[in-house]
């Protein structure tokens, strides 16, 4: 088989297995599992393949017409460089490892059917973006994945947050769609073509009038669907989804969709110079204000949400510098972590009974109860905090030495000041990083107090994904530095002398820092008992972490935040602590943005309908019923009135042909 | 009136102001049919309306008579005074009206049917005084209507139609028959829950 | 004798008639008064006959014998009237026609003599209504 055919595989496997699944799901249930583990499982085998024979060197392109449309062609066109490559593997890596965990996660779940299927739709519109060389293709892969997670978060959609959170997230990521689609229309209109190397062609040449407008359009799609500020806020809240769902959605599909496009399209950013400084702005702010909230959150999830919306800041950071290797070795190695820290995540919910920190704090021994979460959690969480030599060390480090060296100013592809702005940003995310993974480290597996409850051994499914994906964790960065910039730009990973100091330091002043107030607050978790524990030993976790989130709310009094002295992030954040459990309230935000707006509008054309038009319908009603009342009241039922009527009818044509006849 | 007589007198024809003694008889027993025809459909006693009936009636065979038509004036007297009046007066008996005078023997729609009636009346008479104001029937010489004249006319001209009569006669004896054999049968299970009801 | 006199004569008479069938309220009153009506048709029927006989030598009696067939048609028609209404009479127990009104929508139909076969019908009328 020839290289294409491979690759045109690799998105049609996953899709296949979506369409055999929903339509044997109630039929066939046991096919549902091999239909739903086989194809992630053959697209990785097939995306390894694809990647080995590419290999780095020049880009495969493959492209047929799909459909004359009269001005700009849209074209099936496959474009496979050294980013879609690997990346491609990532995902379908991912994708594998969560159908598996999946299997053990929901396994009694009634409708693990079609929710396999849907992941794996998920899957394949995710790997169609990567492959797509047409940007309209793409596109539709974008919007399937917006139509997925809108699925897949409300998996549960018998809680009201899950059903809010999935709403959420489809409106949020849409509200960036829109921009996005004026601005590949514009794109397209400008280049004369959708296909991305005739696009890039265009820029090259200088044929892109309007880089600025078309390059903030796009941003807007990029931020909704990377979740960066201001349109981030429906990543937190799509935790109300299963977790083998968030470890997707934030590992290695829908929010890499946005850093992978913009990688893609990054000599079109580099046109213009603004659309750098706004990208770089909205990553610092991204990291900052993640890096602040993920400290303050109770719900693990939570605490993990926001730390991929601090990374995926990273990541648009090191694009804002210009330097999307460093982007897309950030997006590899946090594809894996990140993996593995939601799936592990899954499986200490599912042995604590609670989504809660807090209510971890108070319980003894539980990493006695799941060693396998334990170790593969602390190894993804040093590669979170960046602590040599776990593969995130390595590829953060490339993204802040892209920024210190784009200060320098002698670069001309990235303004200098988005090398500072990116810089600063990354260097106190970094501190921030530290403290929040060691938070949750500490809050989760050394609390005290009673024993945690037994809920049994964890699936063999799930706790071999962990150990599978605690691999590239581990040893991703340091063994693929050195081969991966063959595979990109070129350009040199290996991390900078200064650069690592610093990050280094820093991350670990930021976990000492919070080891500190760890142990001072510690004691008085003892003092004051908090927790609910959904405890279902023989049930499987899906359904121990739908009831725990669905508990959260009533049992801590908010979704995000509970009243814990004991936390050491409220000594470490200060009064700070309340704004940034609550996201900063740009939740509020936007609620008297828009949300308010709108529904005041829709009551105005409530009270216009019901009172002002419904009044012109029932006059145009009244009308006709006094005419029809009028009429009735001639219907008597006396035959004579009838007779009389049509008689004097007679009469009158009588009188009349005779007034014409006579010539009166 | 002066139009009238004037072409009256133009036409050589005798005019309304000189009028035979035909004609003054035909008037006085018109105006006696006409009055009983007003009181048998004004009158509040039912009985009563039958009885002016006849004398309308009756007033109608002398006005056939008057116009030489011998054989219907007495078939007029023989069917309508003798067996039609009679059938109405049983009639009365069987749906049990009551004898003397009822209030509500017109219905509410008096006001309308007079208007209806005058308006009619007048444009009829109009027409027909306009038509035939100057139109004069010659009554000497052999009677129109005698039974010789009548019989000949019908059963050498009118036979057929007049066997189809007997057939459409059978057909309504037949009719009645049957309305009423029908009635009592319906009537007779169903008396007793109706006398309930009622 | 002039053709206006019995002309006239049968339009006030037809015209009494009119008003006797349009105004009185017991079915026979009706009766007699379509009687009337027929009677002033064969008034016409004889003067216009005996007018023609003489005038245009018509010789077939055309109206006489039409004025014959009427009184016989008359006669089969009284009969099949007063069955009627007698069966109306024994059925609803009144034979004036204001009261039969089942044609009509609404609670009016619903009136004293309306039971018997008639009953459904108003109920379907009521329940449209």
């Amino acid at each position: 088989m020839t290289t294409i055919t491979l690759a045109v595989l690799v998105p049609l496997l996953p899709f296949l297995g979506a369409a055999a699944g929903l339509l044997l799901g109630r039929t066939a249930p046991g096919f549902v599992r091999p239909l739903a583990v086989l194809p992630p499982l053959a697209s990785l085998v097939l995306a390894a393949l694809v990647a080995a024979r590419e290999g780095g060197d020049a880009a495969v392109d493959a492209h047929t017409e799909l459909t004359p449309t009269g001005s700009v062609p849209i074209e099936l066109a496959l474009h496979i460089d050294g980013f879609a490559a690997l990346v491609a593997v990532l995902v379908a890596f991912v994708a594998a490892c969560v159908q598996i965990y999946s299997t053990g996660y929901l396994r009694d779940d009634p409708r693990y059917p079609s929710y396999a299927a849907l992941v794996s739709l998920f899957t394949s519109a995710m790997l169609l973006v990567v492959y797509s060389g047409d940007l309209i293709v793409l596109l539709v892969g974008w919007e399937v994945m917006g139509i997925c997670s809108y699925f897949l978060v409300g998996h549960y959609w018998e809680t009201p947050e899950a059903r809010a959170a999935s709403l959420k997230a489809f409106l949020v990521t849409k509200l960036g769609d829109v921009p996005f689609l004026i601005g590949l229309f514009a794109l397209g209109a400008e280049a004369g073509s959708f296909r991305i190397t005739r696009v890039l062609d265009a820029v090259a040449s200088g044929g892109i009038d309007h880089p600025t407008v078309i390059a903030l359009l796009l941003l807007a799609g990029v931020a909704g669907k990377s979740a960066q500020f201001p349109l981030h806020t429906w990543l937190p809240d799509a935790m109300a989804g299963p977790t083998p769902v968030s470890a997707l959605i934030h590992a290695a599909t829908m929010v890499a969709a946005g850093v992978y496009f913009t990688a893609r399209l990054l000599p079109l950013f580099e046109a213009s110079r603004a659309a750098m400084v706004v990208l770089a702005v909205m990553a610092a702010v991204t990291m900052a204000g993640s890096g602040l909230a993920a400290l303050a959150q109770d719900d693990i999830k939570r605490v993990l949400a926001y730390s991929t919306i601090g990374q995926l800041g990273y990541m648009t950071g090191a694009l804002a510098v210009g330097d999307r290797g460093a982007a897309v070795f950030h997006l590899l190695s946090h594809g894996a972590f990140k993996a593995l820290l939601f799936l592990a995540a899954g499986v200490v919910i599912h042995a604590a009974g609670t989504n809660s920190l807090a209510a971890m704090s108070r319980m003894h021994g539980l990493r006695d109860r799941i060693p396998d979460a334990y170790w593969t959690m602390t190894v993804a969480l040093l590669a979170l905090a960046a602590i040599p030599p776990f593969s995130g060390f390595f590829s953060k480090e490339s993204v802040l030495g892209a920024a210190e060296h784009v200060t320098s100013g002698h670069t001309g592809h990235a303004p200098g000041a988005a090398g500072w702005i990116v810089l600063v940003a990354g260097l106190f995310t970094a501190v921030l990083t530290a403290a929040y993974a060691t938070r949750l480290w500490l809050l989760a597996f050394r609390g005290r107090g009673a024993e945690a409850p037994d809920h049994g051994r964890q699936p063999l499914t799930m706790t071999v994904v962990l150990w599978v994906l605690a691999v590239p964790s581990l040893a991703f960065g340091g063994l693929a530095y050195r081969a991966l910039p063959g595979w990109f730009d070129g350009r040199d990973l290996t991390p900078t002398l200064l650069t690592s100091v610093l990050g280094t330091g820093l991350a670990l002043v930021g976990g000492l820092l919070t080891y500190g107030a760890w142990q001072r607050t510690a004691a008085l978790a003892a003092r004051v008992p908090l927790g609910a524990v959904a405890a279902h030993p023989e049930e499987d976790a899906g359904l121990v972490e739908a009831e725990a989130i669905a508990s959260h709310a009533p049992a801590y009094g908010d979704i995000a935040y509970a009243p814990d002295p004991a936390d050491p992030a409220r000594l470490l954040l200060g009064p700070l602590h309340r704004h940034a459990a609550a996201g900063f309230h740009l939740d509020a935000v936007y609620s008297a943005l828009f949300v308010r707006p709108v529904q005041a509008g829709a009551s105005l054309v409530r009270f216009l309908d019901r009172e002002v038009v419904d009044t012109y319908v029932h006059g145009a009603a009244a009308v006709p019923r006094l005419l029809g009342a009028a009429v009735r009241r001639a219907q008597t039922g006396n035959v004579q009135t009838y007779v009389s009527a049509l008689l004097a009818g007679t009469v009158v044509l009588v009188v009349a042909v005779l007034l014409v006849a006579t010539g009166v | 009136m002066t139009l009238a007589a004037t072409t009256v007198a133009a036409s050589g024809t005798p005019g309304f102001l000189s009028p035979t003694g035909v004609e003054i008889a035909f008037l006085l027993v018109g105006l006696v049919t006409l009055g009983a025809a007003l009181v048998t459909v004004t009158t509040r006693q039912l009985v009563h309306a039958a009885l002016w009936l006849v004398v309308a009636l009756g007033g109608l065979a002398v006005e056939y008579l008057l116009l030489t038509a011998e054989f219907i004036a007495w078939v007029q007297v023989l069917i309508y005074v003798g067996s039609v009046v009679v059938l109405l007066l049983f009639g009365l008996m069987l749906t049990k009206a009551p004898i003397g005078r009822s209030p509500d023997a017109d219905s509410g729609n008096r006001w309308a049917a007079l208007t209806v009636a005058v308006a009619a009346a007048v444009a009829l008479v109009w027409v027909v005084v306009d038509a035939f104001r100057a139109t004069w029937i010659d009554l000497d010489g052999p009677a129109a209507g005698t039974t010789e004249v009548t019989g000949a006319s019908l059963f050498r001209h009118w036979v057929l139609p007049f066997e189809a009569l007997s057939v459409l006669l059978l057909a309504a004896l037949v009719g009645a028959i049957v309305l009423s054999r029908k009635a009592r049968a319906d009537a007779g299970p169903a008396a007793p829950g109706k006398e309930g009801a009622r | 004798m002039h053709l206006a006199y019995p002309a006239v004569l049968s339009a006030l008479l037809f015209c009494t008639g009119l008003y006797g069938v349009l105004a009185r309220r017991n079915a026979i009153l009706v009766l007699m008064s379509v009687e009337l009506m027929l009677n002033a048709v064969n008034l016409n029927l004889v003067a216009f006959d005996v007018w023609l006989s003489r005038a245009a030598k018509e010789t077939l009696h055309s109206g006489q014998a039409l004025t014959l067939f009427t009184i016989a048609i008359a006669a089969a028609e009284i009969g099949i009237g007063l069955a009627i209404v007698l069966a109306v009479h024994r059925n609803r127990g009144t034979s004036d026609i204001d009261k039969l009104r089942d044609t009509a929508e609404g609670p009016d139909a619903a009136g004293p003599g309306t039971e018997g076969p008639g009953t459904p019908a108003a109920g379907k009328a009521e329940a449209t209504a």
